[in-house]
């Protein structure tokens, strides 16, 4: 059992006893997890190449079920639902639980209609009320100041840290309760860097996140909490200075200290 | 010899003969091409779009009715098996993806697309043109669309598995419903491919005479009604071409020169798009 320490009263998602099989897979990718995500805080999830991060992470909004023959078991509890539940409603799920991928996926139109998607998906029909959400996420994003002369220009002209602040603006304009980044930064240079992580602890006040990173020094500076993984299970979850400085678990001690991974 | 300089002498053997070759290719093309450009331009005037066949000998005789007849089974193979390529190829990319019922389509397809378009024309009279009692235009329009349909699957379905699917992921995780992830984010993507492929399947079935001679056969005088026997400029051409009479010959010629320009025109509107795409 994982060693869990210090997380707070409020939680936004519970994991309870999760286990996930790729398809085609014999044994679990991700053995009886437990661990809780704290509500308004950023959480971040760390450890060797292939440990399940990735895995963890898309089954919080259920991307898993995109490709046919994976499992789950156990149950991961958000507004007192376990979104594992085969009668979940994905397509609200989802609009609650956005995602930021690796790579900066900008759709194949202007700019604006990127931001304006998830709100045209969610009914949001008025002119006005569109383009004043767009602008609002824009700016939210740090990026209304580039991109506000050339709204209608392709998304695509724009480099690839804009675009990765774009897709930001794109997933907090429907105002989700969750967002979830999966190495938002490990294709973008360190000035972008800089600025997608100055972005993400600026949001936690709206939104609570989940962070996988590979980078320890990006956990530290941005994540309240860190967990440790390993091989498909949870080592360990704490307060990130403490998990950083004084970590319970062995393992983890030698995986910060950069022993292994 | 050392071993270099045998080396250094294959080499150029090999580059001498593959240059002779792509010049000879390219000799026939351009003497092909001349001799339609110079022909067909000598037989082109204003009559032939004003004037239907006529006997051999008469001043006023054109290709007016297969003009306006390849113009309409074309439309009418467009108008069926563009539809049916392009949600077929969805069909594959989407949502068979690698199953076995895709695999198998996507293999049927291909053998389809190597069939001898004659094979097709005979299918098609057997199956339409027999049953009905008499050649239409419907029938060759039908022939030509099951040309197009394999060709155009196949390039929907190509171009749509060039989108990456994290763009899909994007847009799922944005809460949007599987059909308009499709409309809205993967089409958009696949545009100017899939479009060429369209493109590229209009020219090619444009340029068809077999699949014709037995389903909308040929007529030498104007008809809109494609429930009767039309006139195309493959047929039409093959029939003037292979006439003895010299004024029929030079028709034979402009249809020729005028289905070559056509074809040619949107080959090249076609390598454009992608060109654009590229360019992005
Ligand atoms: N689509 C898949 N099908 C089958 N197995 C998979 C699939 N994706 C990942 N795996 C396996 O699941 C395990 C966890 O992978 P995951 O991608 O979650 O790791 P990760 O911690 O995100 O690694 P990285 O840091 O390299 O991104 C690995 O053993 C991997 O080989
Ligand atoms: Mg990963």
């Amino acid at each position: 059992m994982a060693t869990i320490v210090n997380v707070p009263e409020e939680k936004i998602l519970h994991v309870n006893h999760f286990e996930f099989t790729y398809a085609g897979s014999d044994t679990p990718n991700i053995k009886t997890l437990s661990m809780p995500i704290a509500k308004n805080c950023i959480t971040a999830l760390i450890g060797p190449s292939g440990c399940g991060k990735t895995t963890l992470l898309r089954a919080f909004n259920r991307m898993h079920d995109l490709y046919p023959g994976n499992t789950y078991a156990g149950e991961i509890l958000f507004e007192g639902r376990n979104i594992l539940d085969t009668k979940e409603d994905l397509i609200a799920l989802r609009s609650k639980i956005g995602m930021i991928f690796q790579k900066p996926t900008a759709f194949p139109m202007s700019i604006f209609d990127n931001v304006a998607y998830g709100l045209r998906l969610q009914g949001i029909k008025n002119r006005s009320e569109v383009s004043d959400r767009v602008e609002k996420a824009l700016k939210d994003a740090a990026i209304w100041k580039e991109v506000n002369s050339r709204l209608k220009h392709d998304a695509n002209g724009l480099s690839g840290g804009q675009q990765q602040r774009l897709c930001i603006a794109r997933a907090i304009a429907v105002e989700p309760e969750i967002l979830l980044f999966d190495e938002p930064t490990s294709a973008l240079d360190p000035i972008s860097t800089q600025g997608i992580e100055i972005l993400v602890s600026e949001l936690k006040e709206r939104v609570s996140i989940v962070i996988v990173t590979h980078n320890m020094q990006q956990a530290a500076r941005v994540s309240d909490y860190t967990g440790f993984m390993y091989l498909g299970e949870l080592i360990e979850l704490g307060r990130t200075e403490e998990l950083f400085v004084t970590p319970k678990e062995k393992l983890t001690e030698e995986y910060i200290t950069g022993k292994f991974g | 010899m050392t071993h270099t300089q045998k080396r250094i002498m294959t080499n150029n053997i090999v580059m001498v003969l593959s240059t002779l070759s792509a010049l000879l290719g390219l000799g026939f093309l351009f003497w092909i091409l001349g001799v339609l450009v110079f022909n067909g331009i000598e037989a082109l005037n204003m009559n032939i779009f004003i004037y239907e066949g006529a006997p051999a000998g008469y001043e006023e005789s054109g290709l007016k009715q297969a003009l306006v007849g390849q113009l309409l089974i074309v439309l009418y193979a467009t108008a069926v098996g563009v539809p049916l390529g392009v949600l077929s190829g969805t069909y594959l990319s989407e949502y068979g993806q690698s199953s076995k019922l895709s695999e198998v389509i996507r293999d049927i397809s291909d053998i389809m697309m190597s069939a001898p378009s004659i094979v097709i024309g005979a299918f098609v009279y057997a199956i339409i043109v027999i049953p009905m009692g008499h050649f239409s235009g419907y029938a060759g329009a039908a022939a030509l669309a099951i040309i197009m349909v394999p060709i155009i699957l196949r390039t929907t379905d190509d171009m749509l598995q060039l989108v990456p699917s994290t763009l899909r992921e994007a847009a799922f995780a944005l809460g949007a419903p599987k059909y308009k992830v499709i409309i809205q984010v993967v089409y958009r993507g696949a545009k100017a491919g899939i479009l060429t492929g369209i493109l590229l399947a209009i020219a090619r079935v444009a340029g068809e005479t077999a699949p014709l001679l037995f389903t909308s056969f040929n007529d030498n005088f104007m008809n809109t009604d494609m429930n009767e026997a039309m006139a195309s400029l493959t047929v039409t051409m093959y029939n003037y071409a292979t006439s003895p009479y010299e004024d029929w010959q030079r028709l034979g010629w402009a249809a020729a020169f005028i289905l070559s320009m056509f074809i040619l025109g949107l080959n090249i509107i076609g390598r454009l798009f992608l060109l654009r795409k590229r360019g992005q």
